[in-house]
């Protein structure tokens, strides 16, 4: 046996008994140190004939290698063994309470506008918009309303000027005027958006939410609007069936005109939508009246359709059974948190509406 | 509009029940608003029970006692009855009811110093019985009627109340709805039969209606009926007049309201004997005063029309009658009027006196023209019935003639509308049923429109009445088809969807409020923005235009802070307005924070600052498409931020204000923080700077980290300082990292220390020390150039 062999054994003696980190560290240079017994036989090499050399410089390589070995083995004994005790004394009580998330709330509106455009998504209605301040005209004498009509009073509409001719539009169908005199035909769309009327009691805020539909194409006529009316109904309220009537009504913009009730039932102080013999009225449609149409420059020969408007804050209660329309715009955070949504909760089509 | 089916049946014979017909009038399109049994005089009188029959405390013979009359809770009544005691079943007679017996009218009363809520009845006092000992036991069979009238109608007959749409004045009379349920198929129309009178007597009265400018009155028609004895109605008249919710007054006006609603065809009845001389119908003077029956005096303006005889005016046209030339039980010869009175001026009338009468509600609707001769023989055959007297020829005054309207009708329009095939042959019927004459002509059908719908105008109108009577259950329900056209969404619609979720992601709760606001708050926000009052606001607290979202969202933070919320962040997206004009408005997203710990329980947590709605602000502009590096942040904002504390963010590119932040004004609000982006701006800054998807270059040659540390003027902000460093190379330099501010010991009172780390990376090589100094060196030489900063050694 060499001596760097004796050396090699006495150095795995000496490593296999050692305690710690900086004992290891103190023998790894003393190895692979630059005074290290690696390097000094390694500088032995040079007085060596090139036979010898190869052979010579093998054995010292696996012993170096037998030694990396040895040595890493070693170190991580250590280093576990340490981290386990140093483990073994820490100890949180994880009882105490977690940071708080802060995700917000989108209000109950807002996702009902979203789920309701993500429906007429799907049967090609695309979104429109308009104004909420309004001229006279398109909230009211385009959309064929006789000059003396009790809508008009002061009573019911907030004016900006004493001429009457600016206001808040009382519903969102001037819309359907502004997007037939831009555009030409067919129209496919739904306008949500904020209403205005001079009310305020238990079930009237002086702002609500309204929602308009409008199909103009050569031949929509009323079986189109019921299948359309049906259709939504039913994706909304996420039932397989719907009870359904249409009640003949009057309003000046549509002939014939209907208000559409829907069936329900109470259970355990619930609502049940779809079943049950009571009825809801939940929203006024029809066929656009030819005055309508003639003020929208378009000829009622030729083209026809319906429309629709709906109460989306109803609908909002409704679904989520909200008791008091007025607490929608009292911002009281218990509310907003109670019936608000997570915004990653956006209503899709192949996810689902709701979760 | 109120009916019974007994009423009912005086028009129409039918053999469907009350249910069918209900169901039915919902089909088209007279929505049944309620039912309920009908009302007689003594319904007042109701089942109650004696709770507790409580010692009077300051009578000895009397109790006062606690009654259940079927309300959530008892009423106190005083009872002076021996058998008063507890757990007795008994009638009670509420304030407001007229006892029998005596014609006493009740109110509520203090006896002895306890106040009394109406009285527990005897049999005599009902005129059940002669039985006036003691208070009417009733047997424990009515124990589950506690709250119900105790005289129910034999007969069993419910009025019927109709919400009857503006557009069907013909259905505020019974023979109207007889006439729709006619078409339906629901029983024959009864026709109404020729009455013939003995006219004894002269009209002798002169009648003129006079030509004004818009006289709302064109027809007059009128009788006299002379030595009538006006007594109180026959039972028959009065139960109807009660099924209308009506007060029995005397057969005179119980008559003439009974036609009103029977026919739709207002009447009034004047005192002769109280009429001087002669009628004219003519447009008021200003400041004409008219008493009048409702008991208030009015004063007219210019231009009313008046009834008036040579002393002044009698009544308003097809509004109210006058107190002067009322009739009363003694009166002995009457004017029955029967006229025709124009729509808006009448409601224009109306609505300036804030008048509203039956009458005036039929006459504003449209009232037949042609019925003022058929209202007439109506009340004088009942009248001359029941007082006598003796009918004289009848006066029609008329300015106007009323043709009826025809419309020539392409009768496919039905199935076109509709969708379905109907008929000729049904369509005829339908509208023959409902009084319209009709005239085949070729490929059209003309229509006469009848004088009682003046609704109809045209061929639309027709196609209505068809489907409306035929049924809207008849229309075949289409099936939508999935086919889209066009995106749901345009670009600012995806945007703005997207940013209410972002925020809402930060934490905050999305709140709406009303698009008015107060005046003096929206004062504080909206900077040179111009005031847009609603001239008749819904209280004088939401009189204007918000031209901020701050007022609301502030004022409702506040009420929540009250409730007990210190840790709150609020944000609205929606109009604030700019302009009184359509479109004058912008779309803002605002949101606001704030956080009030109370230093011994926050478990760690810090209060908030300006960064932290900025970190929220700048995410959110992230996520809406914007890069870090597009954004230029300065330090102007509007007043009602703290100006030490907010700024302003827009693109660097154009300049287009994207949003605001920072701390609120402390004289507005204390430790609050806010934010408002302008989504229209950044959307229009969006279209116009599209963004071309680039490719990943990633770099794996070395970086270099340098840190430096530059004194510089207080006056001068980090962000010059970055953008003078990262001008330098600005593909070299990959990052800035500011890592410390320091003012304070050792430095200048007027200076501050940022210490910063630049990472240096190139995209082609490694870089060498020379290069690296070279860069180092650039970077020194161009802060001290634009910034004025110096290196710290």
């Amino acid at each position: 046996m060499s001596e760097f062999e004796k050396k090699i054994l006495e150095f795995k003696e000496k490593i296999k008994v050692v305690k710690n980190l900086p004992e290891l560290n103190k023998i790894n240079s003393e190895i692979f140190g630059k005074n290290g017994i690696i390097n000094l036989e390694f500088k032995k090499l040079g007085s060596l004939s090139p036979d010898e050399r190869k052979n010579f410089a093998a054995s010292i390589n696996s012993s170096k290698k037998e030694l990396t070995e040895f040595f890493s083995k070693k170190s991580t004994e250590i280093l576990d063994k340490e981290i386990i005790e140093k483990v073994n004394k820490e100890k949180i009580d994880i009882t105490l309470p977690e940071k708080d998330f802060k995700i917000g709330k989108v209000h109950p509106v807002s996702q009902v506008i979203d789920e309701i455009s993500c429906i007429f998504s799907e049967i090609g209605f695309s979104v429109e918009e308009g104004p909420d301040v309004e001229n006279e005209y398109n909230n009211f004498t385009a959309l064929n309303t006789p000059e003396n009509h009790p809508a008009k009073d002061m009573h019911d509409t907030f004016y900006l000027d004493q001429d009457m001719k600016t206001l808040l539009r009382t519903h969102t169908s001037p819309v359907q005027v502004r997007t037939m005199l831009k555009g030409s035909p067919p129209f496919k769309i739904i306008a949500p958006g904020r209403t205005y009327r001079s009310d305020s009691d238990q079930t009237h805020t002086p702002m609500f939410h309204q929602l308009e539909g409008l199909h103009i194409d050569k031949d929509i006529n009323m079986g189109h609007l019921k299948g359309c009316l049906n259709y939504f109904i039913k994706e909304f309220f996420e039932v397989e069936k719907i009870k359904m009537r249409f009640r003949p009504s009057h309003f000046p913009f549509t002939e014939p005109s209907a208000e559409v009730d829907i069936g329900y039932r109470i259970e355990n102080n619930k609502i049940i939508i779809g079943e049950g013999d009571k009825w809801l009225e939940i929203l006024g449609c029809g066929m656009v009246h030819p005055n309508v149409l003639k003020n929208c420059k378009l000829d009622p020969n030729k083209f026809q359709g319906f429309a629709f408007g709906i109460g989306i804050d109803r609908l909002a209660m409704l679904k989520y059974g909200i008791n008091d329309l007025r607490s929608f715009f009292e911002c009281d955070y218990r509310w907003l948190n109670h019936y608000g949504f997570d915004p990653l909760d956006v209503p899709t089509n192949y996810r689902g509406l709701s979760r | 509009m109120k009916f019974t089916k007994d009423w009912l049946s005086d028009h129409l014979s039918t053999s469907k029940s009350e249910k069918q017909i209900i169901e039915k009038l919902n089909g088209i399109g007279l929505e049944v608003e309620k039912v309920e049994p009908v009302k007689n005089e003594l319904s007042d009188f109701i089942v109650a029970k004696i709770i507790k029959a409580n010692k009077h405390p300051n009578a000895d013979r009397l109790k006062l006692c606690d009654v259940d009359i079927g309300t959530k809770e008892t009423i106190k009544v005083v009872c002076g009855a021996p058998n008063a005691q507890d757990g007795l079943l008994t009638i009670y007679a509420p304030p407001g009811s007229t006892i029998p017996k005596n014609g006493m009218k009740l109110e509520v009363s203090k006896i002895r110093g306890e106040t009394s809520y109406g009285m527990l009845c005897s049999e005599a006092e009902l005129k059940l019985s002669n039985e006036s000992e003691g208070i009417i036991a009733l047997s424990q069979k009515y124990s589950g009627s506690i709250g119900e009238t105790y005289f129910k109608n034999k007969n069993d007959n419910n009025v019927i109340e109709l919400s009857v749409t503006p557009n069907r004045p013909d259905c505020l009379g019974v023979r109207g709805i007889a006439r729709d349920l006619y078409a339906c198929g629901y029983g024959n129309l009864k026709e109404i039969k020729k009455i013939k009178f003995n006219k004894k007597s002269k009209h002798n009265l002169k009648i003129k209606i006079e030509k004004n400018k818009n006289q709302a009155c064109s027809i007059f028609g009128s009788c006299l009926i002379k030595n009538i004895s006006n007594k109180e109605s026959p039972s028959w008249l009065k139960e109807r007049i009660l099924a209308l919710g009506l007060r029995p007054i005397s057969a005179v006006v119980d008559i003439t309201n009974y036609v009103m609603f029977d026919l739709n065809r207002p009447l009034h009845a004047y005192d002769l004997d109280k009429i001087k001389n002669s009628i004219t119908v003519r447009n008021s003077k200003k400041g004409e005063i008219l008493k009048a029956l409702d008991n208030k005096t009015y004063t007219l303006k210019e231009n009313m029309c008046v009834i008036s005889d040579d002393e002044g005016a009698l009544g308003l046209g097809g509004i109210i009658g006058g107190v002067r030339s009322g009739t009363e039980l003694d009166t002995k010869n009457i004017l029955i009027e029967s006229a025709y009175f124009d729509p808006s001026i009448t409601r224009k009338t109306s609505k300036e006196l804030e008048i509203n009468s039956d009458a005036k509600f039929r006459f504003e609707r449209g009232i037949d023209p042609q019925s003022v001769k058929e209202g007439l023989e109506m009340a004088a055959k009942l009248i001359t019935e029941i007082c006598g007297g003796e009918v004289s020829n009848f006066d029609i005054q008329e300015t106007q003639k009323f043709r009826k309207k025809i419309i020539k009708f392409k009768s496919n329009l039905v199935s076109k509308t509709i969708g379905i095939k109907i008929n000729d042959k049904d369509i005829i019927k339908i509208l023959t049923r409902l009084g319209f004459e009709t005239k085949k002509k070729n490929k059209l059908i003309e229509i006469k429109v009848p004088t009682w719908r003046p609704d109809i105008f045209g061929e639309i109108d027709l196609v209505e009445e068809v489907i409306r009577i035929l049924g809207f259950d008849n229309i075949n329900s289409i099936e939508p088809e999935k086919i889209r056209i066009k995106p749901t969404l345009n670009f600012y619609q995806k945007h703005f969807h997207l940013a209410q979720r972002s925020v809402a992601s930060k934490g905050y709760y999305e709140t709406i409020t009303w698009s008015f606001s107060d005046d003096k708050t929206n004062d504080k926000f909206k900077e040179g923005s111009e005031t847009i009052k609603i001239i008749n606001p819904i209280s004088s607290e939401l009189s204007v235009l918000r031209n901020s979202l701050y007022p609301n969202l502030i004022y409702y933070m506040e009420k929540n802070l009250n409730r007990g919320f210190t840790d709150q962040s609020l944000f609205e997206i929606g109009p604030v307005f700019t302009g009184k004009k359509p479109g004058d408005q912008i779309t803002v997203i605002c949101g606001v924070r704030k956080k009030q710990y109370d230093d011994q329980n926050n478990f760690g947590e810090k209060n908030i600052n300006v960064f932290d709605i900025k970190k929220d602000l700048i995410q959110s502009l992230i996520e809406l498409g914007l890069e870090r590096d597009e954004m230029l942040i300065e330090d102007i904002s509007p007043s009602y931020y703290h100006p030490g504390i907010s700024g302003t963010i827009s693109s660097k590119n154009e300049k287009s204000l994207l949003a605001y932040f920072g701390q609120i004004h402390p004289k507005i609000i204390n430790e609050t923080f806010g934010f408002e982006i302008f989504l229209d701006n950044l959307v229009q800054f969006k279209q116009s700077n599209k963004k071309i998807n680039k490719s990943l270059v990633l770099s794996d040659f070395q970086k270099s980290e340098r840190d430096f540390a530059f004194l510089i003027s207080k006056n001068i902000n980090a962000q010059q300082l970055v953008d003078a460093i990262k001008n330098t190379d600005t593909s070299m330099i990959k990052k800035i990292n500011i890592f410390d501010v320091y003012e304070g010991e050792n430095i200048p009172s007027d200076k501050k220390s940022i210490a910063l780390k630049v990472t240096i990376q190139s995209d082609v090589k490694t870089l060498n020390d020379n290069e690296l100094k070279d860069i180092s060196n650039r970077i020194i030489k161009s802060v001290e150039e634009h910034t004025g900063a110096q290196l710290r050694s």
